[in-house]
């Protein structure tokens, strides 16, 4: 717990915590992360991409981006020592460069989990369907953390689509139980750093039929301003 | 009871409204105070709280908000028990300081008031602090249902809105800006409370964690809780850098964490409110949803069914031997066109016993735990009677009822039928199905 409060302590000025932070805080928490390397050379990227195997995904990683996929700061399916040689020079250009995040090619269904310090009713975990329409979507459950395993029962029920988690016309079923282990164990560590957060998007989280996997991690802290970040465009 | 703020020169004054009403039409003993002194209505206005020669349980203080804190603390030298203070003038126009004195001031002492910028208390046939004079007031049946709120308007909307329905209130409080006693304490009292069996709330907001105190008491209390939230749609279109933080608005995030609770239950309108009240303060009890409906009209029935759909109640299929049993003992007019798979249709040339004998032999199936009666009163074979009669079969099968008809004045007797057996009644079929839907949503008991 200590590594996780002096990262956020360290972010604190910025407002967010940088994703490579984030999902090493996602880490020690006992959630599952995608093996990744946080690069500030090709050639680190590349060792790193030939050790685990292509495809990757690379994503920019700066202070002045929030919003990744807006900047073109996120390529995926990359094939090729040049294709991820070439997104490191793209990213490279861009405000703020601190490096490349190169990570293993995820699959599963898409969710969120997300975490909100709320005025009235304090932490809430939120599990929706997720990706980058998830605001379209708004198939989303929500509870006030702490959360117990019926709880995460209960909130997977309550989605729309919870057919789709439970195999749906031959598909196969997500691992419900590691997802549930997952939210219990996202939910203890928003209990630990409440105090801290503003909010935690976990999005997406892909799940299988083996594992739910954070495959990217965003959290707002409080700062005494106003985070000096960018809305999420409608 | 004291009343300060008393005016000697306009009968109009919200405390003159107060001090009159009880003096002349609630057993409460009750004293006029105001610093001039002088005589209201033959009776001595006292010029301060201590020279009144009774203990005052309760001082309804009426005067402009700048005189408030002195006020509180003549109450607290003089022993008053406790406060309710109508005054406005304070954290809601500004003057959160002024709030926050009266606040410390009384927690210092341990001294209860409610208020600010509130009406106060209702409590039927013993006291009220309501600055509307009775006369204008619709006063509903003393009853078993406790109405707290925010807002003084709409607790004496709702208070209509019960008078209509036939639902009966314990107290009504307005708590305005709840500076001291809040949601929570009220909760509190209500869950004691031995004539209160069903607690509401209409809840503009809570302050910062309370909502999740309120909640967490609520599911632990023993009778159901239903609250009604004002301010649905978000406050513009605040930009915000995270999603979990934009789907997560005030109101989804209150919607969600009272749905996480059985017992708490949130009426999403006005109208499910008073349905909700009326239904669970005839029946504290759970239901897991399985309707039967009888009905002289197939497309009341169809409707019915359409709304049980819509809010998660289930119609099940009767099976061929049970309608065969029903149809051998309705009247000979109805047995070849009755249609009674369930919804059980009767047909419009049904008559009361029809009506009687499936809602008797519905409320014996196990695979229904809630009847549903839709009676049309305009047929001809149905009598005023039938409330009454159906009523008694609540009283012999024990499976709750409820019952859609059509609230005018000729079909009166029908109606007071059913609610002087304490069966719910609405005046619509959507309404009929919520009476239903409340006891779903209770928890159990």
């Amino acid at each position: 717990m200590t590594e996780i409060k002096d990262i956020l302590s360290a972010s604190r000025e910025l407002g967010w915590v940088l994703e490579p932070e984030a999902k090493r805080v996602c880490s020690l928490a006992g959630l599952t992360v995608p093996r990744f390397t946080w690069a500030t050379g090709v050639d680190e990227a590349v060792r790193f991409a030939q050790g685990i195997g292509y495809p990757v995904v690379a994503k920019v990683v700066s202070p002045h981006v929030l919003h990744k996929s807006d900047v073109g700061g996120v390529v995926v399916g990359i094939e090729s020592d040049e294709k991820l040689g070439e997104a490191f020079h793209r990213f490279s250009q861009l405000n703020g460069f601190a490096g490349m995040l190169v990570e293993e090619t995820l699959s599963g269904v898409e969710l969120i989990a997300g975490a909100k310090v709320d005025y009235q009713f304090g932490p809430v975990i939120l599990l929706g369907m997720g990706g980058t329409g998830v605001e379209i979507y708004r198939d989303i459950t929500m509870r006030m953390a702490p959360l117990k395993e019926k709880d995460v029962e209960s909130m997977v029920r309550r989605l729309k689509a919870h057919q789709l988690l439970e195999g749906y016309r031959g598909s196969e079923p997500v691992n419900l139980k590691e997802l549930t282990r997952m939210l219990v164990a996202f939910s203890d560590l928003v209990m630990e750093i409440e105090g801290l957060i503003e909010s935690i998007d976990l999005n997406p989280v892909l799940c299988s039929s083996r594992r739910c996997v954070i495959a990217d991690a965003r959290i707002m802290l409080i700062t005494e301003n106003a985070p000096n970040v960018p809305g999420i465009p409608k | 009871m004291a009343v300060i703020g008393v005016s000697l020169s306009n009968d109009r004054h919200p405390a003159n409204v107060i001090y009159y009403k009880n003096h002349l039409r609630y057993p409460v003993k009750v004293f006029p105070v105001n610093p001039r002194g002088g005589v209201l209505q033959g009776e001595r206005v006292f010029a301060h709280i201590s020279e009144i020669p009774e203990k005052v349980d309760l001082a309804v203080i009426a005067v402009r908000a700048e005189y408030v804190p002195g006020i509180l603390s003549d109450c607290i030298q003089s022993g008053v028990g406790s406060a309710a203070v109508i005054s406005g003038g304070f954290a809601e126009s500004g003057r959160a300081d002024l709030q926050d004195r009266i606040v410390a001031i009384a927690r210092e002492a341990d001294f209860p008031f409610v208020g600010p910028n509130c009406l106060g208390i209702y409590s039927p046939t013993h006291m009220d602090t309501f600055f509307l004079p009775s006369e204008r007031m619709v006063r509903p049946d003393p009853g078993n249902v406790a109405l707290v709120s925010q807002s003084g308007g709409i607790l004496v909307d709702q208070m209509i809105k019960f008078a209509e329905q036939g639902v009966g209130l314990s107290r009504a409080v307005s708590i305005g800006n709840k500076a001291l006693i809040e949601e929570l304490d009220f909760l509190n009292y209500f869950a004691q409370d031995t004539g209160t069996k069903v607690i509401a709330f209409y809840v503009e907001g809570f302050g910062k964690r309370e909502g999740r105190d309120f909640v967490l008491a609520a599911s632990q209390c023993p009778k159901p809780v239903i609250v009604l939230k004002a301010g649905k749609s978000s406050g513009g279109s605040r930009a915000v850098s995270s999603h979990t933080a934009s789907l997560a608005g005030d109101y989804e995030t209150f919607s969600a964490v009272f749905s996480q609770y059985d017992g708490v239950v949130e009426a999403k309108n006005e109208f499910e409110m008073v349905t909700f009240c009326e239904s669970l303060s005839c029946y504290q009890r759970s239901i897991e949803g399985k309707v039967g409906i009888v009905t002289g009209s197939g497309g009341h029935g169809a409707l019915a069914v359409d709304v049980c759909s819509e809010h998660g109640l289930s119609v099940p299929p009767l099976p061929e031997k049970a309608q065969n049993e029903i149809r051998k003992n309705l009247s000979s007019s109805v047995q070849t066109i009755a249609s009674l798979g369930n919804p059980t249709d009767l047909t419009g040339s049904a008559v009361d016993d029809d009506f009687v004998f499936t809602t008797s032999y519905l409320s014996r199936r196990p695979e229904i735990d809630c009847i549903i009666v839709l009676l049309l009163p305009y047929l001809p074979g149905i009598t005023s009677d039938l409330g009454a009669r159906l009523s008694q079969v609540y009283y012999q099968e024990g499976k709750p009822l409820v019952a859609y008809v059509p609230h005018v004045e000729k079909y009166r007797m029908l109606i007071e039928g059913f609610e002087l057996s304490r069966i719910p009644v609405s005046p619509s079929i959507e309404g009929a199905v919520l009476l239903a839907e409340a006891m779903r949503r209770a928890k159990p008991c």
